[in-house]
């Protein structure tokens, strides 16, 4: 009775700091910004829900989200599993870097890979120009912009890093005697798999399918720019109706119907995963990861690797590739220009051309980016822990089947709403944050917050209870227990959670944008400044600037990827 | 317990700190410098040293938030009127000024150099709104492109409609794009609100592309940068930053602007002062400013607009290559304030659907 006490103690202490923080920063302001909007119906709030669903839009959009949800999901899944596979299991030269590249994408922003892909599959694409010359033909056979191909390509590109991360940690660890002991017994690869190894894994995939499917779900620049306005999710069409025909009682009704989405799913979620998590015996990298020995073994590896390069590291390639080359018109027979090899753009950066106040050199930018993305990997962590932590102790507790679901809100909230929320709440002491640089990390913690829990969730409540209570038996604090036990076993799975919060912070650019102060741009602020303006310098900075940006993440990533304390390198 | 309470203590932290920064902010201490708040879009900039010297001439410091897209800035000014987050609000233009004034957000202040300002930038009679700066959204057309397919640029809106310019426009959304809705305001304007739909129509059939946001129109879509359609909806200032912004020196652009009577749209961009205000004085001053020789003839080559004051001296390669339409469509401030919503709805159904 003691002890269950106890443990219900623990569970509400552990909930209590990042319970505080959702309250004070994301309850509040969206409660703040809902209660306004819908006050500002005519008729009360009822008549704006009625008024909303007489119109086609809602149902039309949910449609829509839920569709292209679900196939860029299934899409994002069918690459990045075979390549969580690839990472789990082998070792080979230049895995880690791979492993840095693919997470790129994550944060690039969507006008610069709009770009990218324009000048791979546009229709002045080399793609598109090889293929007309090659067949001799009059008009470009592949029509990529503007198309429902290029939402679900697009959310490939940006999510499989998610699997990626998630799925390829956990599996890394996974005991192989238990397939192997399946296949002694007589079962084939494939039952083997299906059998022992899915459903042990189940988890970690369906947490990763849970994130990539909210983030395909709210998906708003990839559909604004490289979808256009033929189609709108749920996202767009709050901007719509919350910029351009200012009606905010819609606005709110849509973004209760995303929170609405976004709760129903994660329910369902936290239901499947408690019915399928089991505890294991983790095991240490070196014991399941082996060298490509075979020559079938090299032909998987070389195959996963390649589609994997093309879908996801070319574009960069691309991107980078045009930073480098003088971007004078495709057919510049009127201007004597030599194309080729430029670093104009890049001295460029250097050049307080106009003598703005507002001009930042890069250094000063990638240092407000990378500070912000410092501040936003500490907090999150240190709120996503008790969290997870919370979740894995009692899975039984009522508390936790009701907090759960709830710590995924945050990336289900429609980022206009929940901006304009902060404007509204954080307006007067203690809390007057509105002109504050504070509140941009503390935005993107609140999109970093999930994405940490959901990292370290699976990988705690995987431990053996019994490693931990011999620990205990055998006189260790509790303290003693969670650096001597817990950490070095969860190790990769932090290391994990703090790449998804350095890479969010880094590459957002939405909430930035309302918060920002005009003198110190983030990255991908100063990115959106440049190609937001005509001239080839201005499109050729943009461009500069992304691949420092590409090169900033990896070194990033790189770096968190060699941290080692507590053994955590060795898990 | 030490781990459990370190998160506890940062939030500690930051609620304690961000106590500090909220009480230390809007100080009115008599000895240092007060603080003046201004509001804009992401588009604004200024030269340093025209800030510096109004910092300097009233003992002020001048402190910019930038609020995202200029509908996304007006929204946050007027949503946070009740306890109004700066002093002045800059960037709210005339497609978006029935909102301002509807809400109530601005005090109105007759500043005197009011007087130099021709009648037909003042938008709001009781001067809560006043006008800064002008500038054109006009087709733009790829001059290399129309010379290499021995085909005659466009002259009007009407030539559009013509097959030898099928598929070559590209627009942006009215309802996502500022340029996209000011276009369809010329439309509106040129045609008429009873026929403008019709010209739309035609232009649809004429297999015109809409994209979501000038940048993907002009950096994907125009042949210029690398796409298929050599006109595309975008400012009369575009042929001077593609020369000022040239990776090499070019002596002249390889873009030009449709001028022709009724297919530009003139967006006006007014400053206001928020409803509210602690620093009223300064607030007032630096209207003032905005509409002083100083900032006006900063303004060109920061923001590539035009002064609304006749008397300002402007650059010479912006004024060389600067497109200006002697007649622009017109549509009234109120058939805007009234039609607004209407209007980019039916155009949604007619084009997109």
């Amino acid at each position: 009775m003691i002890a269950k006490r106890h443990r219900l103690l623990t569970v509400i202490l552990l909930w209590f700091p990042p319970m505080v923080f959702l309250l004070l920063f994301y309850f509040y302001p969206l409660g703040s910004i809902l209660h306004l909007s819908l006050a500002r119906s005519q008729d009360g709030w009822a008549s704006a829900f009625l008024e909303a669903f007489k119109s086609p839009i809602p149902m039309r959009a949910v449609g829509f989200t839920l569709w292209q949800a679900v196939l860029s999901t299934l899409l994002t899944l069918a690459l990045g599993l075979p390549g969580a596979y690839l990472l789990a299991h082998y070792n080979f030269r230049g895995k880690s870097l791979l492993q840095a590249l693919t997470g790129i994408p994550f944060l690039m922003p969507t006008l610069v890979v709009a770009a990218a892909f324009n000048a791979l599959l546009g229709s002045n694409g080399w793609v598109n120009l090889g293929l007309m010359s090659l067949f001799d033909l009059q008009s470009p056979p592949i029509q990529f912009n503007q198309t429902f191909t290029a939402i679900l390509v697009a959310h490939v590109f940006y999510n499989t890093t998610i699997v990626l991360r998630l799925v390829g940690d956990f599996w890394s660890h996974l005991d192989p005697r238990l397939s192997q002991a399946a296949r002694m017994l007589g079962a084939n690869r494939w039952q083997a798999l299906r059998l022992v190894t899915f459903p042990i894994l189940a988890p970690a995939i369906a947490a990763a399918a849970l994130l990539v499917f909210i983030f395909d779900f709210t998906s708003f620049g990839v559909i604004l720019v490289l979808g256009g306005p033929h189609f709108a999710t749920l996202e767009v069409e709050i901007y719509y109706q919350t910029i351009s025909l200012f009606n905010l009682p819609m606005a709110s009704v849509l973004s209760m119907l995303q929170l609405a989405c976004t709760l129903g799913l994660t329910i369902i979620y936290t239901r499947l995963a408690r019915r399928v998590t089991m505890p294991l015996t983790l095991k240490p990298r070196a014991f399941t990861q082996h060298r490509l020995t075979t020559w079938r073994n090299r032909l998987m590896a070389g195959s996963i690797i390649s589609m994997l390069m093309i879908l996801l590291i070319l574009p960069l390639a691309a991107l980078a590739l045009r930073s480098v080359t003088r971007l004078e018109p495709n057919r510049g027979q009127h201007v004597v220009t030599s194309p080729g090899f430029t670093l104009d753009y890049y001295h460029e950066l250097g050049v307080n051309r106009r003598q703005s106040l507002f001009y930042a050199p890069p250094s000063t930018a990638i240092g407000i980016s990378l500070g912000y993305a410092l501040a936003t990997t500490l907090l999150a962590l240190a709120l996503g822990f008790p969290a997870a932590w919370a979740l894995a102790r009692d899975s039984d507790s009522p508390i936790n089947h009701i907090l759960d679901p709830i710590l995924m809100l945050p990336l289900g909230t429609s980022a206009v709403t929940l901006g304009l929320g902060f404007i509204v709440a954080l307006d007067k002491p203690p809390l007057n944050l509105r002109a504050s640089w504070m509140l941009i990390p503390l935005a993107h913690t609140l999109v970093a917050f999930p994405f940490v829990v959901r990292s370290l969730a699976p990988a705690l409540r995987s431990i053996r209870p019994r490693i931990r209570q011999a620990a205990i038996v055998l006189g260790a604090s509790p303290l003693k227990v969670f650096f001597n036990v817990d950490l070095p076993l969860i190790g990769r799975a932090v290391l994990v959670a703090a790449t998804f919060a350095f890479t969010i912070s880094l590459g957002e650019f939405g909430a930035t944008s309302l918060i920002a102060r005009p003198e110190y741009p983030t990255v991908p602020i100063a990115i959106y400044r440049f190609i937001s303006q005509p001239g080839a310098l201005n499109y050729g900075q943009a461009l500069a600037l992304s691949t420092i940006l590409m090169l900033i993440a990896s070194i990033g990533m790189l770096t968190i990827e060699r941290l080692r304390f507590a053994d955590v390198g060795e898990f | 317990m030490n781990k459990k309470n370190l998160p506890l203590l940062l939030i500690l932290f930051i609620i304690v700190s961000a106590c500090g920064q909220a009480g230390s902010q809007p100080t009115n201490t008599p000895t240092g410098p007060r603080t003046l708040t201004v509001m804009t879009h992401d588009s604004f900039a200024v030269s340093d040293s025209v800030v510096t010297a109004f910092e300097s001439a009233n003992n002020v410091k001048v402190q910019f938030i930038a609020s995202g897209d200029a509908g996304t800035a007006l929204n946050k000014a007027i949503l946070s009127k009740d306890n109004p987050i700066a002093d002045v609000f800059y960037g709210v233009d005339n497609t978006f000024l029935s909102r301002a004034l509807s809400e109530n957000i601005f005090e109105p202040y007759n500043s005197p150099l009011l007087a130099d300002i021709p009648d037909q930038f003042k938008l709001d009679p009781q001067n809560r709104a006043l006008p800064v700066d002008y500038g054109d959204v006009c087709l733009n057309y790829d001059i290399p492109y129309f010379t290499d397919h021995n085909l005659q640029p466009p002259q009007n809106l009407e030539d559009l409609l013509k097959p030898e310019y099928k598929g070559l426009l590209v627009v942006e959304n009215p309802a996502a794009s500022s340029p996209g809705l000011a276009f369809l305001l010329a439309t509106i304007g040129h045609f008429g609100a009873d026929h403008y739909l019709d010209f739309w129509r035609g232009l649809v059939a004429n297999n015109v592309e809409v994209v979501n946001d000038w940048e993907t129109a002009y950096y994907t879509e125009f042949s210029r940068w690398g796409g298929t359609r050599p006109i595309v909806v975008s400012y009369g200032s575009s042929p001077p930053f593609e020369v000022i912004y040239a990776q090499q020196p070019i002596d002249k652009p390889l873009t030009a602007v449709i001028t022709s009577d009724g297919s530009c749209f003139r967006q006006i961009e007014f400053v206001g002062i928020l409803r509210g205000t602690k620093n009223l004085d300064l607030a007032e001053k630096w209207v003032d400013f905005m509409l002083s020789t100083t900032f006006q003839e900063d303004m060109p080559l920061q923001m590539f607009v035009f002064p609304v004051i006749p008397n300002a001296k402007l650059n010479d390669t912006f004024m060389r290559f600067m497109a200006v339409p002697e007649h622009p469509a017109y549509v009234s401030p109120d058939d805007i304030a009234a039609n607004r919503e209407a209007w980019i709805n039916a155009w949604t159904e007619t084009v997109l659907r």
